[in-house]
């Protein structure tokens, strides 16, 4: 922390409406929340006691955190590719490599999960391809499952997972690298032993944030799951305003805010938050 | 642990490097012979880091080859050039332990286990690192880690180790005992050392032989005394130390030198003055002028005035303007310092006619 009084006074006049907006629209609301997961239908602990009996919430947890697990390992490894070429790339390879990064946050995630769709449906680009060609006869089921749900989630995904590996690679110093190679280590060898050891607080930086990010997923599973993949927060959605269990719907909620709060906790242990952007 | 033989001859023949329309380096030749301690030395923007980063095979030169043994290594990339460096700040391998550090070299080359074990061993001992082994390198202070790194770059037993300005990081006395340090190093392992530093004391401490390096030219290679007493230029001589610089008018050749006047009092020189003719610079160091009581006709001498003394201890730094306007600094015991500022500032400067060296006049 640098800066004078006044100079802190300005920054946190600058964040007052942030965190005003922070309290009233979100703290405020959830504190509701986490009332009715106590008090809906009944008052006691039943709904937390239904989270841990019915197999229905199980399945969904268990299923969430394994496409988040999937997806961060998916995310956090092109990630890291895409970041060598944005860092270390020639000239030409790192503005290729920035157009890639920055692109997908012009476009909304609904439309990037109708897209994959239109790729990878049962009459889509890719199925009529890998048919024309002759090298399936019948079309491969690659969306409305976990696989569409990972492949667009995972598409979302890396962009963020980009940054605090850049942030990392960055901040190497390079003569490490040379050292590596003057005392007689190959490329390969100083890629797998120096490069990526010393880009170890980006890696987990990077995988925690995609992970607390794959955890809290709507919109992608909704569409490419088609249903039959529902993660955790298409099962609240469906608790509050389908079947009308709110008390059970709030208390996934309060669970997932308290998992994703101690993740973000563990996060910051290892990564300072400036290291992210 | 080596043998002094297995030491590498390098040679470079005709190396330039371009850096877009940057010259970085031109046309140098340069022979570092077997188990020799050359220090490539000269401001930044010189040329000598480029040289060395060349020698490691860091940088590929625009022209002109490199041998290594007879060898042509122009082509061949770093890893497989076998140069141990040290690195300026060190570079050390920040998640890895003192004694993995030093290790990295010797897993590289797939040595078995147990001779890794007992060379890193050796080499910690060596190099006075006992009881570091399992930390990291951010737990270690300036001095340790710079032995780390030299540890790291001489267990495999390079046939050179490369030095880029190693010290530059470290405080004076720290500086002083690293520099003692590896010139026992040097001799221990028989290695051919070549060391860059923009610190000319240094390199005339250390060095078997200095390399005098100017915009991107190699302008002289000498042992220390050589450079240090004949600078083949003006830039050397200003460079190595401080200098006093002298008018000479009518220089001609004499018996066992060179004679000519020196604000209008004849002066004789015993360097040679083949090449120079008419009016030239005598150069003379500091330390080789003194304050006589009074003028006298078998001696160089000028007249001239203290303007301003600094004590540095064991003598003083004396300050002076002669007649004729020419800026003089002398270094003398303290006493005679004092003497002379108080005899009305007034003195005779002189010096012995082998101390000194002409250069040309007006050359930069």
């Amino acid at each position: 922390m640098r800066g004078t009084l006044s100079d802190r006074t300005g920054a946190a006049l600058l964040m007052a409406p942030l965190l005003l907006f922070l309290i009233l629209a979100y703290a405020w609301p959830f504190l509701g929340v986490v009332k009715w997961s106590f008090t809906l239908p009944t008052p006691g602990l039943g709904q937390y006691h239904a989270l841990l009996t019915d197999d229905l919430v199980q399945s969904v947890f268990i299923r969430t955190l394994r496409i988040a697990a999937i997806v961060t390992v998916v995310s956090v490894t092109a990630a890291y590719a895409i970041t060598v070429v944005w860092v270390r790339g020639s000239p030409v390879q790192r503005v290729v490599a920035e157009f890639c990064i920055l692109v997908p946050f012009w476009i909304s995630v609904l439309t990037r999960a109708f897209g994959w769709v239109a790729l990878l449906s049962n009459r889509g680009l890719i199925n009529t391809w890998l048919q024309s060609i002759g090298f399936i006869s019948e079309p491969l089921t690659l969306v409305r499952n976990e696989f569409g749900v990972i492949v667009g989630m995972s598409h979302f995904l890396i962009p963020f997972a980009v940054f605090p590996l850049a942030s990392a690679m960055r901040s190497l110093d390079e003569r490490v690298l040379l050292a590596a190679r003057g005392l007689g280590s190959s490329r390969m060898r100083t890629f797998w032993t120096v490069f990526v050891p010393m880009t170890r607080s980006g890696i987990i930086g990077s995988a925690l944030i995609t992970f607390v990010f794959s955890l809290g997923f709507f919109v992608t599973p909704a569409i490419l799951g088609g249903g039959r993949s529902v993660m955790i927060a298409e099962l609240i959605y469906l608790r509050i305003f389908q079947s009308p269990d709110w008390g059970l719907g709030a208390a996934i909620s309060v669970v997932l805010v308290v998992f994703v709060g101690a993740l973000m906790a563990l996060l910051f242990r290892y990564v300072k938050p400036k290291q992210l952007v | 642990m080596q043998q002094p033989g297995r030491a590498a001859e390098i040679k470079a023949n005709g190396i330039g490097k371009s850096f877009g329309s940057f010259r970085a380096l031109d046309n140098l030749s340069l022979d570092i012979g077997r188990g020799e301690f050359l220090t490539l030395l000269g401001p930044s923007g010189s040329g000598k880091t480029t040289f060395l980063m060349i020698l490691a095979g860091f940088v590929q030169p625009s022209e002109g080859k490199l041998f290594s043994d007879g060898v042509d290594i122009t082509n061949r990339p770093a890893e497989q050039r076998a140069a141990g460096m040290v690195f300026q700040g060190y570079a050390l391998f920040p998640h890895m332990s003192v004694e993995q550090n030093i290790a990295f070299p010797l897993k590289v080359r797939k040595k078995s286990a147990s001779e890794i074990k007992q060379r890193v061993g050796e080499m910690i001992e060596r190099v006075g690192l006992k009881g570091h082994e399992k930390k990291l390198p951010a737990q270690l202070s300036g001095g340790q880690q710079q032995r780390v790194a030299l540890a790291r770059a001489l267990v495999f037993e390079p046939g050179v180790l490369l030095l880029d300005e190693p010290f530059s990081a470290l405080d004076k006395s720290l500086r002083g005992q690293m520099q003692a340090e590896m010139k026992r190093l040097h001799q221990e392992t028989g290695t051919t050392f070549v060391f860059v530093t923009h610190d000319q004391s240094e390199a005339l401490a250390l060095s078997s032989r200095v390399a005098i390096f100017n915009h991107g030219k190699l302008l002289q290679v000498g042992r220390p005394d050589e450079v240090y007493d004949r600078p083949a230029n003006r830039f050397v001589a200003e460079f190595l130390g401080e200098i006093n610089m002298l008018p000479v008018k009518g220089v001609r050749p004499a018996d066992n030198g060179a004679t000519g006047l020196c604000e209008d009092r004849a002066v004789n020189m015993r360097c040679k003055a083949e090449t120079i003719k008419g009016d030239a610079i005598l150069a003379i160091r500091p330390e080789d002028m003194s304050i006589a009581p009074e003028a006298s006709v078998n001696q160089n001498g000028i007249a001239a005035t203290a303007v301003a003394s600094t004590y540095l201890g064991a003598a003083t730094k004396l300050d002076l303007t002669t007649r004729q306007g020419a800026k003089v600094t002398v270094s003398v015991p303290n006493e005679v310092a004092a003497a002379a500022l108080s005899k009305g500032n007034s003195v005779w400067l002189t010096w012995p006619a082998e101390k000194g060296f002409l250069l040309p006049d007006g050359e930069q």
